[in-house]
Protein backbone atom coordinates (compact mmCIF):
# COMPACT_ATOMS: atom_id res chain seq x y z
CA UNK A 1 0.00 0.00 0.00
CA UNK A 2 1.97 2.84 1.17
CA UNK A 3 5.02 2.61 -0.94
CA UNK A 4 5.34 6.05 -1.88
CA UNK A 5 7.63 8.05 0.45
CA UNK A 6 7.36 11.05 1.45
CA UNK A 7 10.40 13.48 0.93
CA UNK A 8 9.19 16.41 2.21
CA UNK A 9 10.43 16.26 6.00
CA UNK A 10 13.48 15.64 5.26
CA UNK A 11 15.93 18.70 4.21
CA UNK A 12 17.83 19.16 1.33
CA UNK A 13 21.13 17.97 1.92
CA UNK A 14 23.77 20.71 3.11
CA UNK A 15 21.09 23.23 3.24
CA UNK A 16 22.00 25.79 6.13
CA UNK A 17 21.75 24.59 9.58
CA UNK A 18 18.81 26.21 11.23
CA UNK A 19 18.21 25.01 15.07
CA UNK A 20 14.42 25.55 15.24
CA UNK A 21 11.44 28.14 13.65
CA UNK A 22 11.10 30.54 16.60
CA UNK A 23 7.10 30.87 16.62
CA UNK A 24 6.65 32.92 19.81
CA UNK A 25 8.80 35.87 19.54
CA UNK A 26 10.70 36.71 22.69
CA UNK A 27 7.54 37.43 24.66
CA UNK A 28 9.26 35.09 27.82
CA UNK A 29 12.52 37.05 27.72
CA UNK A 30 10.47 40.18 27.70
CA UNK A 31 8.30 39.44 30.24
CA UNK A 32 11.51 37.31 32.49
CA UNK A 33 13.01 40.95 32.63
CA UNK A 34 10.07 43.13 32.97
CA UNK A 35 9.27 40.98 36.00
CA UNK A 36 13.12 42.30 37.49
CA UNK A 37 12.62 45.46 36.67
CA UNK A 38 9.45 46.71 37.47
CA UNK A 39 9.97 44.74 40.87
CA UNK A 40 12.74 47.22 41.89
CA UNK A 41 10.35 50.35 40.65
CA UNK A 42 7.97 48.70 42.69
CA UNK A 43 10.18 48.51 45.98
CA UNK A 44 10.06 52.52 46.39
CA UNK A 45 6.27 52.75 44.84
CA UNK A 46 4.71 49.97 47.62
CA UNK A 47 7.22 50.99 50.39
CA UNK A 48 6.22 54.56 50.25
CA UNK A 49 2.46 53.84 49.95
CA UNK A 50 2.77 52.05 52.76
CA UNK A 51 4.56 54.41 55.05
CA UNK A 52 2.31 57.35 53.99
CA UNK A 53 -1.10 55.81 54.42
CA UNK A 54 0.24 53.55 57.72
CA UNK A 55 2.65 55.12 59.28
CA UNK A 56 2.57 58.66 59.36
CA UNK A 57 0.26 60.40 61.37
CA UNK A 58 -2.50 57.68 63.38
CA UNK A 59 -1.79 55.16 60.34
CA UNK A 60 -4.29 53.44 59.18
CA UNK A 61 -6.81 54.90 62.06
CA UNK A 62 -6.91 58.05 59.84
CA UNK A 63 -8.12 56.65 56.71
CA UNK A 64 -11.25 58.32 55.15
CA UNK A 65 -13.14 59.97 52.00
CA UNK A 66 -10.84 63.53 53.71
CA UNK A 67 -7.81 61.92 53.82
CA UNK A 68 -7.73 60.56 50.10
CA UNK A 69 -9.27 63.83 48.95
CA UNK A 70 -6.12 65.76 50.63
CA UNK A 71 -3.68 63.04 48.79
CA UNK A 72 -5.69 62.96 45.30
CA UNK A 73 -5.82 66.80 45.22
CA UNK A 74 -2.01 66.99 44.44
CA UNK A 75 -0.77 65.53 40.84
CA UNK A 76 2.09 63.96 42.71
CA UNK A 77 0.25 61.58 44.61
CA UNK A 78 -2.20 61.20 41.23
CA UNK A 79 0.89 60.38 39.45
CA UNK A 80 2.53 58.20 42.21
CA UNK A 81 -1.02 56.04 42.42
CA UNK A 82 -1.04 55.60 38.97
CA UNK A 83 2.16 54.07 38.08
CA UNK A 84 1.94 51.99 40.92
CA UNK A 85 -1.37 50.83 39.54
CA UNK A 86 -0.15 50.03 36.17
CA UNK A 87 2.94 48.77 37.21
CA UNK A 88 1.78 46.40 40.00
CA UNK A 89 -1.42 44.75 37.74
CA UNK A 90 1.39 44.21 35.05
CA UNK A 91 3.37 42.53 37.30
CA UNK A 92 0.99 40.65 39.29
CA UNK A 93 -0.91 39.33 36.38
CA UNK A 94 2.07 37.99 34.39
CA UNK A 95 3.21 36.25 37.81
CA UNK A 96 0.00 35.10 37.91
CA UNK A 97 -0.18 33.74 34.31
CA UNK A 98 3.48 32.00 34.73
CA UNK A 99 1.39 30.05 38.11
CA UNK A 100 -1.20 29.01 36.19
CA UNK A 101 0.95 27.72 32.97
CA UNK A 102 2.99 25.93 35.88
CA UNK A 103 -0.25 23.81 37.41
CA UNK A 104 -3.10 23.85 35.05
CA UNK A 105 -2.39 21.20 32.91
CA UNK A 106 -5.92 20.41 30.50
CA UNK A 107 -5.34 23.16 27.83
CA UNK A 108 -9.43 23.98 28.52
CA UNK A 109 -8.67 24.60 32.46
CA UNK A 110 -5.91 26.87 31.23
CA UNK A 111 -7.71 29.00 29.04
CA UNK A 112 -10.38 29.81 31.34
CA UNK A 113 -8.27 30.57 33.90
CA UNK A 114 -6.11 33.20 32.05
CA UNK A 115 -9.24 34.54 30.50
CA UNK A 116 -10.57 35.24 34.19
CA UNK A 117 -7.44 36.32 34.71
CA UNK A 118 -6.98 38.86 32.07
CA UNK A 119 -10.67 40.20 32.34
CA UNK A 120 -9.60 40.67 36.45
CA UNK A 121 -6.84 43.04 34.75
CA UNK A 122 -8.52 44.95 32.26
CA UNK A 123 -11.39 45.98 34.87
CA UNK A 124 -9.06 46.93 37.51
CA UNK A 125 -7.24 48.78 35.55
CA UNK A 126 -9.49 50.84 33.72
CA UNK A 127 -11.80 51.30 36.89
CA UNK A 128 -8.67 52.26 39.09
CA UNK A 129 -7.14 54.55 36.02
CA UNK A 130 -10.77 56.34 35.85
CA UNK A 131 -10.92 56.66 39.47
CA UNK A 132 -8.09 58.46 39.97
CA UNK A 133 -8.37 60.95 36.91
CA UNK A 134 -12.12 61.65 37.74
CA UNK A 135 -12.10 61.88 41.45
CA UNK A 136 -13.64 65.25 43.42
CA UNK A 137 -12.19 65.67 46.39
CA UNK A 138 -15.34 68.31 46.96
CA UNK A 139 -18.26 66.74 45.91
CA UNK A 140 -21.20 69.57 45.65
CA UNK A 141 -23.70 68.47 47.88
CA UNK A 142 -21.42 66.31 50.46
CA UNK A 143 -21.38 66.86 54.05
CA UNK A 144 -18.77 69.50 54.72
CA UNK A 145 -17.81 67.27 57.87
CA UNK A 146 -16.63 64.56 55.84
CA UNK A 147 -14.46 66.17 53.24
CA UNK A 148 -10.91 67.66 53.31
CA UNK A 149 -10.56 71.31 55.29
CA UNK A 150 -9.52 72.91 51.65
CA UNK A 151 -13.32 72.82 50.35
CA UNK A 152 -14.97 74.58 53.37
CA UNK A 153 -11.85 77.17 53.45
CA UNK B 1 0.70 16.63 27.13
CA UNK B 2 2.55 17.44 30.39
CA UNK B 3 1.82 15.03 33.25
CA UNK B 4 1.17 15.02 36.85
CA UNK B 5 4.40 15.42 38.41
CA UNK B 6 4.91 12.27 40.25
CA UNK B 7 7.70 11.80 43.07
CA UNK B 8 10.66 14.21 42.16
CA UNK B 9 14.06 13.94 43.00
CA UNK B 10 14.20 18.03 43.61
CA UNK B 11 14.70 18.64 47.33
CA UNK B 12 15.87 22.21 47.21
CA UNK B 13 16.88 23.48 50.46
CA UNK B 14 16.78 27.80 51.32
CA UNK B 15 16.26 28.02 47.16
CA UNK B 16 13.28 26.08 46.87
CA UNK B 17 11.34 27.03 50.04
CA UNK B 18 12.33 31.17 49.44
CA UNK B 19 10.73 30.03 46.22
CA UNK B 20 7.52 28.59 47.61
CA UNK B 21 7.15 32.00 50.09
CA UNK B 22 7.71 34.35 47.17
CA UNK B 23 4.88 32.26 45.24
CA UNK B 24 2.65 32.42 48.15
CA UNK B 25 2.97 35.54 48.78
CA UNK B 26 2.54 36.85 45.02
CA UNK B 27 -0.39 35.71 44.41
CA UNK B 28 -1.69 36.93 48.35
CA UNK B 29 -0.73 40.58 47.13
CA UNK B 30 -2.42 40.25 43.77
CA UNK B 31 -5.47 39.49 45.12
CA UNK B 32 -5.24 41.73 47.39
CA UNK B 33 -4.67 44.35 45.20
CA UNK B 34 -7.98 43.07 42.96
CA UNK B 35 -9.99 44.03 45.94
CA UNK B 36 -8.59 46.84 47.60
CA UNK B 37 -9.03 48.93 44.05
CA UNK B 38 -12.49 47.84 43.75
CA UNK B 39 -12.97 49.28 47.55
CA UNK B 40 -11.00 52.40 47.05
CA UNK B 41 -13.10 52.93 43.49
CA UNK B 42 -16.16 53.39 46.56
CA UNK B 43 -14.60 57.64 46.25
CA UNK B 44 -16.38 57.85 43.65
CA UNK B 45 -20.01 56.70 44.31
CA UNK B 46 -20.13 59.22 48.07
CA UNK B 47 -18.01 60.14 50.90
CA UNK B 48 -20.75 58.23 52.97
CA UNK B 49 -20.28 55.01 51.03
CA UNK B 50 -16.33 54.71 51.70
CA UNK B 51 -16.16 55.76 54.62
CA UNK B 52 -18.78 53.03 55.95
CA UNK B 53 -16.94 50.68 54.27
CA UNK B 54 -13.22 51.68 55.43
CA UNK B 55 -14.58 52.38 58.88
CA UNK B 56 -15.29 48.23 58.73
CA UNK B 57 -11.62 47.75 58.42
CA UNK B 58 -10.66 49.89 61.24
CA UNK B 59 -11.32 46.70 63.37
CA UNK B 60 -8.60 44.92 65.43
CA UNK B 61 -9.19 41.87 63.35
CA UNK B 62 -8.49 43.34 59.98
CA UNK B 63 -5.68 45.71 61.41
CA UNK B 64 -3.48 42.50 62.40
CA UNK B 65 -4.51 41.26 58.65
CA UNK B 66 -2.74 44.35 57.51
CA UNK B 67 0.36 43.23 59.73
CA UNK B 68 0.27 40.14 57.85
CA UNK B 69 -0.12 41.89 54.41
CA UNK B 70 2.66 44.08 55.18
CA UNK B 71 4.98 41.21 56.32
CA UNK B 72 3.94 39.39 52.62
CA UNK B 73 4.85 42.38 50.78
CA UNK B 74 8.09 43.36 52.65
CA UNK B 75 9.20 39.80 52.13
CA UNK B 76 8.46 39.76 48.29
CA UNK B 77 9.90 42.59 47.84
CA UNK B 78 13.28 42.25 49.88
CA UNK B 79 13.66 38.37 47.94
CA UNK B 80 12.14 39.72 44.78
CA UNK B 81 15.85 41.84 45.00
CA UNK B 82 17.58 39.04 45.87
CA UNK B 83 16.26 36.96 42.57
CA UNK B 84 16.98 40.24 40.26
CA UNK B 85 20.62 40.29 42.33
CA UNK B 86 20.94 36.55 41.60
CA UNK B 87 20.22 36.65 37.74
CA UNK B 88 21.79 40.04 37.33
CA UNK B 89 25.45 39.87 39.36
CA UNK B 90 27.80 37.99 38.15
CA UNK B 91 28.54 36.62 42.20
CA UNK B 92 24.67 36.23 42.72
CA UNK B 93 24.50 32.72 42.26
CA UNK B 94 27.18 32.13 44.62
CA UNK B 95 25.85 34.20 47.18
CA UNK B 96 22.01 33.10 46.80
CA UNK B 97 22.12 31.42 49.96
CA UNK B 98 24.14 34.40 51.97
CA UNK B 99 21.85 36.90 50.41
CA UNK B 100 18.56 35.12 51.79
CA UNK B 101 19.51 35.36 54.98
CA UNK B 102 20.29 39.28 54.51
CA UNK B 103 16.72 39.37 53.09
CA UNK B 104 15.44 37.21 56.58
CA UNK B 105 17.47 40.13 58.74
CA UNK B 106 16.02 43.18 56.72
CA UNK B 107 12.79 41.86 57.22
CA UNK B 108 13.25 41.06 60.59
CA UNK B 109 14.30 45.03 60.77
CA UNK B 110 11.77 46.41 58.80
CA UNK B 111 8.67 44.40 60.88
CA UNK B 112 10.79 45.08 63.94
CA UNK B 113 9.99 49.02 63.18
CA UNK B 114 6.74 48.33 61.50
CA UNK B 115 5.05 46.39 64.13
CA UNK B 116 5.13 48.42 67.29
CA UNK B 117 3.66 51.56 65.14
CA UNK B 118 0.61 49.88 63.65
CA UNK B 119 -0.10 48.21 65.80
CA UNK B 120 -0.34 51.14 68.45
CA UNK B 121 -2.74 52.79 65.43
CA UNK B 122 -5.11 49.88 65.15
CA UNK B 123 -5.38 48.83 69.03
CA UNK B 124 -4.14 52.07 71.07
CA UNK B 125 -5.95 55.25 71.88
CA UNK B 126 -6.08 57.24 68.22
CA UNK B 127 -9.39 57.72 67.95
C1 LIG C 1 -2.87 47.89 54.59
C2 LIG C 1 -2.21 48.47 53.65
C3 LIG C 1 -2.77 49.51 52.72
C4 LIG C 1 -3.58 50.58 53.00
C5 LIG C 1 -4.15 51.01 54.34
C6 LIG C 1 -3.81 51.27 51.74
C7 LIG C 1 -4.59 52.42 51.61
C8 LIG C 1 -4.87 53.06 50.42
C9 LIG C 1 -5.61 54.28 50.29
C10 LIG C 1 -6.18 55.09 51.45
C11 LIG C 1 -5.68 54.59 48.96
C12 LIG C 1 -6.33 55.85 48.37
C13 LIG C 1 -5.34 56.77 47.70
C14 LIG C 1 -4.05 56.98 48.43
O1 LIG C 1 -4.05 57.06 49.68
O2 LIG C 1 -3.00 57.04 47.76
C15 LIG C 1 -4.99 53.54 48.24
C16 LIG C 1 -4.87 53.46 46.87
C17 LIG C 1 -4.11 52.53 46.20
N1 LIG C 1 -3.35 51.52 46.77
FE1 LIG C 1 -3.24 51.07 48.74
N2 LIG C 1 -3.15 50.61 50.73
C18 LIG C 1 -2.50 49.53 51.29
C19 LIG C 1 -1.71 48.61 50.63
C20 LIG C 1 -1.47 48.61 49.27
C21 LIG C 1 -0.59 47.68 48.59
C22 LIG C 1 0.19 46.54 49.26
C23 LIG C 1 -0.62 48.01 47.27
C24 LIG C 1 0.13 47.41 46.09
C25 LIG C 1 0.20 46.17 45.83
C26 LIG C 1 -1.52 49.14 47.11
C27 LIG C 1 -1.84 49.74 45.92
C28 LIG C 1 -2.72 50.80 45.76
C29 LIG C 1 -3.09 51.37 44.47
C30 LIG C 1 -2.64 50.88 43.10
C31 LIG C 1 -3.98 52.44 44.74
C32 LIG C 1 -4.69 53.34 43.71
C33 LIG C 1 -6.07 52.77 43.48
C34 LIG C 1 -6.83 53.42 42.34
O3 LIG C 1 -6.24 53.70 41.28
O4 LIG C 1 -8.06 53.57 42.46
N3 LIG C 1 -2.01 49.48 48.35
N4 LIG C 1 -4.51 52.62 49.15
C1 LIG D 1 7.47 45.30 46.10
C2 LIG D 1 8.25 45.07 45.11
C3 LIG D 1 8.27 43.75 44.33
C4 LIG D 1 9.40 43.11 43.92
C5 LIG D 1 10.87 43.55 44.15
C6 LIG D 1 8.98 41.93 43.20
C7 LIG D 1 9.85 41.06 42.57
C8 LIG D 1 9.48 39.94 41.87
C9 LIG D 1 10.34 39.17 41.00
C10 LIG D 1 11.81 39.45 40.72
C11 LIG D 1 9.60 38.14 40.51
C12 LIG D 1 10.06 37.09 39.51
C13 LIG D 1 10.31 35.74 40.12
C14 LIG D 1 10.77 34.74 39.08
O1 LIG D 1 10.78 35.04 37.88
O2 LIG D 1 11.12 33.65 39.51
C15 LIG D 1 8.26 38.25 41.06
C16 LIG D 1 7.23 37.36 40.85
C17 LIG D 1 5.92 37.58 41.22
N1 LIG D 1 5.41 38.73 41.84
FE1 LIG D 1 6.50 40.26 42.53
N2 LIG D 1 7.61 41.85 43.20
C18 LIG D 1 7.11 42.96 43.87
C19 LIG D 1 5.78 43.28 44.05
C20 LIG D 1 4.70 42.48 43.68
C21 LIG D 1 3.31 42.86 43.77
C22 LIG D 1 2.78 44.23 44.25
C23 LIG D 1 2.56 41.78 43.34
C24 LIG D 1 1.05 41.61 43.22
C25 LIG D 1 0.27 42.49 42.67
C26 LIG D 1 3.51 40.72 42.98
C27 LIG D 1 3.15 39.47 42.51
C28 LIG D 1 4.04 38.55 41.99
C29 LIG D 1 3.66 37.24 41.48
C30 LIG D 1 2.25 36.65 41.47
C31 LIG D 1 4.84 36.63 41.01
C32 LIG D 1 4.99 35.24 40.36
C33 LIG D 1 5.64 34.27 41.34
C34 LIG D 1 6.12 32.99 40.69
O3 LIG D 1 6.16 32.88 39.45
O4 LIG D 1 6.49 32.10 41.44
N3 LIG D 1 4.79 41.19 43.19
N4 LIG D 1 8.20 39.37 41.89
Amino acid sequence: MATTQSTAAVAAPRSPYGRRKTTRGNYELYSWVFMRASGVVLVVLVFGHLFVNLMVGEGVSAIDFAFVGGKWSSPFWQVWDLLMLWLAMFHGTNGVRTIINDYAQRDSTRGVLKGLLYLAFAIVVVLGTLVIFTFDPCPANADPELLASFCTA
Amino acid sequence: MPTAPAGTLYRGREGMWSWVAHRVTGVLIFFFLLVHVLDTALVRVSPEAYNAVIGTYQTPIMGLGEAGLVAAIVFHAFNGIRIALVDFWAKGPRYHRVMLWVVVGLFVVTMAGFLPRHLMNVFGGGH
